[in-house]
């Protein structure tokens, strides 16, 4: 395996309250993985998993109380300005600035790493063309249907060229139809792109088509199994992967609707 | 488009049928009472036919405009500590809170009793009692920036300027326009009384020149100078907003 890039060694987090008095319970407790350059990881886990928090450690918007998060063998929350640039972000909602264009939705991420304005917006064109939104360059986000808003924030992320992708559920939100055409086209992207790329998400299907290694979350937020599909695998073996993943991730639920 | 034409009509109509109604009574009553719209037309053409009186106008004006400026920058800088320190909200939001019950008129007698010097004082009372407002309201634009798209902003990494410039600065906006346009109005009641008590030239002194003359024309003429000077700046303001906000959703159907 070729030398990690992302490294969490022992993580975990607990949340405080306004006053600063930690709350009770761990929102991840003890997460140790590896991930290596080029790698597309899925992370796949319950609703309240802490696979969303892990992100945030990951983009460095939270501090771990306890253990490292490493990305470049820097950690991201201290060293958050030299991220810029290096690490782009598709959230599950596609958090467009309402009062800017498609175009200049796109182009976002190269303004603030000071692209000049003539050469960020033929890349951000360039992208939109990408993701079939050519004639849309000029269009409020209000006036675009959630699919084509994802398609926006999905390019936003890829047109600043970072060498690390980070996506929280970005499909979430869209309907199965349009939900597996983005999810193709994400792929294709990542994959010409080689772009090293935690995916997160509940689905396991979703999982599956997109994670060359699933790392399976359960609360909170350790890893209680890990599978890499092949695209070779039958109709069967993937059947059962499909099951072993569902019973890592409902393993010791009291939940009736996970058992 | 047809919408706007209709309101505006509407609102035509209304004047006209004010106006109608202010010269039949004209016709009942003496002419200190209500006098006719000729009179108050011809003392309005005096106003705006001797620089003296325009400049009398572009007095209270500019005092509105410096009032507010003045209100507005100080509103902005403690809306900002409020926002950044919740200690500093805790001081200064009741003291804010207080100051919104003291009525205009307490701050005309305090600021004659600690002031020299006119114009100070005017700017003094503009400052005051238009104050709370640009704190909350520019507060509550501060507070009703998004998370999700704050969030988003942090995972490119700007710096505090660009964060400023990409997404408060386009989130306060419209709140600070509000904001603008209801102090206008708030600030042509509260200069009038300033210049009422402690100036010798402005809208507030004409007007005052005006009870002492017993000539209710000029004081309606005088009045309906402040009223276009108001209604001109909305316009501007509202030019502004329409152009800063182009990028929101219109429906079709209103509510």
């Amino acid at each position: 395996m070729p030398e990690p890039i992302i490294r969490f060694e022992d993580v975990s987090k607990r949340f405080a309250d306004k006053d600063g008095r930690e709350l009770p319970g761990y929102a991840v407790q003890g997460l140790s993985f590896e991930i290596a350059a080029g790698e597309l990881i899925a992370v796949v886990g319950r609703t309240g998993c802490g696979k969303s928090t892990m992100f945030n450690l990951l983009t460095g918007l939270l501090e771990p109380t306890a253990g490292a998060v490493r990305v470049y063998g820097r950690d991201p929350f201290r060293d958050f300005d030299w991220f810029r640039g290096k690490v782009a972000v598709v959230f599950q909602s596609d958090r467009l600035l309402p009062w800017r264009s498609a175009v200049h939705n796109v182009a976002y991420g190269l303004e603030l790493n000071k692209v000049g304005e003539h050469e960020r917006l033929r890349i951000a064109c360039e992208w939109l063309e990408r993701l079939g939104l050519k004639g849309y360059e000029d269009t409020y986000p209000h006036a675009l249907s959630g699919g084509m808003r994802q398609r926006v924030s999905i390019a936003r992320a890829f047109a600043v060229n970072a060498e690390i992708l980070l996506c929280d559920e970005p499909f979430s939100s869209l309907d199965e139809l349009t939900g597996a055409k983005l999810r193709a086209e994400f792929v294709r992207l990542v994959r010409e792109n080689r772009k090293t790329s935690i995916f997160i998400t509940h689905s396991i299907d979703e999982a599956l088509a997109l994670g060359e290694r699933i790392l399976v979350f359960r609360p909170p937020a350790y890893i209680a199994l890990q599978v890499r599909p092949s695209e070779a695998a039958t109709d069967a073996e993937r059947a059962a992967m499909k099951d072993a993943i569902l019973a890592a991730m409902t393993a010791g639920s009291a939940d009736p609707v996970a058992a | 488009m047809l919408r706007h034409f209709t309101v505006r009509r509407e609102a035509l109509l209304a004047m006209l049928g004010l106006a109608v109604a202010w010269q039949v009574a004209s016709l009942f009553f003496p002419a200190y009472l209500f006098p006719p719209l000729q009179a108050i037309a011809a003392a309005l053409v005096k106003i705006f036919t001797s620089w003296h009186l325009v400049g009398e106008a572009a007095a209270t004006a500019l005092r509105i405009l410096a009032g507010l400026a003045g209100a507005f920058a100080l509103g902005v800088a403690f809306a900002v500590a409020m926002a950044k320190s919740p200690k500093v909200h805790d001081y200064l939001f009741p003291i804010l809170h207080f100051n919104q019950g003291i009525p205009a008129l307490s701050w005309v007698v305090i600021s004659i009793i600690w002031f020299k010097t006119t114009e100070f004082r005017i700017w003094f009372i503009m400052v005051v009692t238009t104050l709370p407002a640009f704190a909350f309201q520019v507060l509550d634009a501060y507070r009703s920036i998004s998370k999700d798209i704050h969030e988003m902003a942090l995972s490119f990494r700007p710096s505090r300027y660009d964060m400023f410039r990409t997404v408060v600065l386009p989130t306060v906006v419209p709140g600070i326009l509000t904001a603008w346009k209801v102090n206008l109005g708030n600030a042509s009641r509260v200069v009038v009384v300033a210049e009422l008590v402690g100036a010798t030239a402005g809208v507030g002194y004409q007007l005052l020149q005006m009870q002492q003359l017993f000539d209710l024309a000029g004081a309606l003429a005088w009045t309906l100078v402040l009223v276009l000077f108001v209604l001109a700046t909305q316009q501007v303001l509202s030019a502004i907003e329409t152009h800063v906000l182009r990028y929101r959703a219109q429906s079709e159907r209103g509510l």
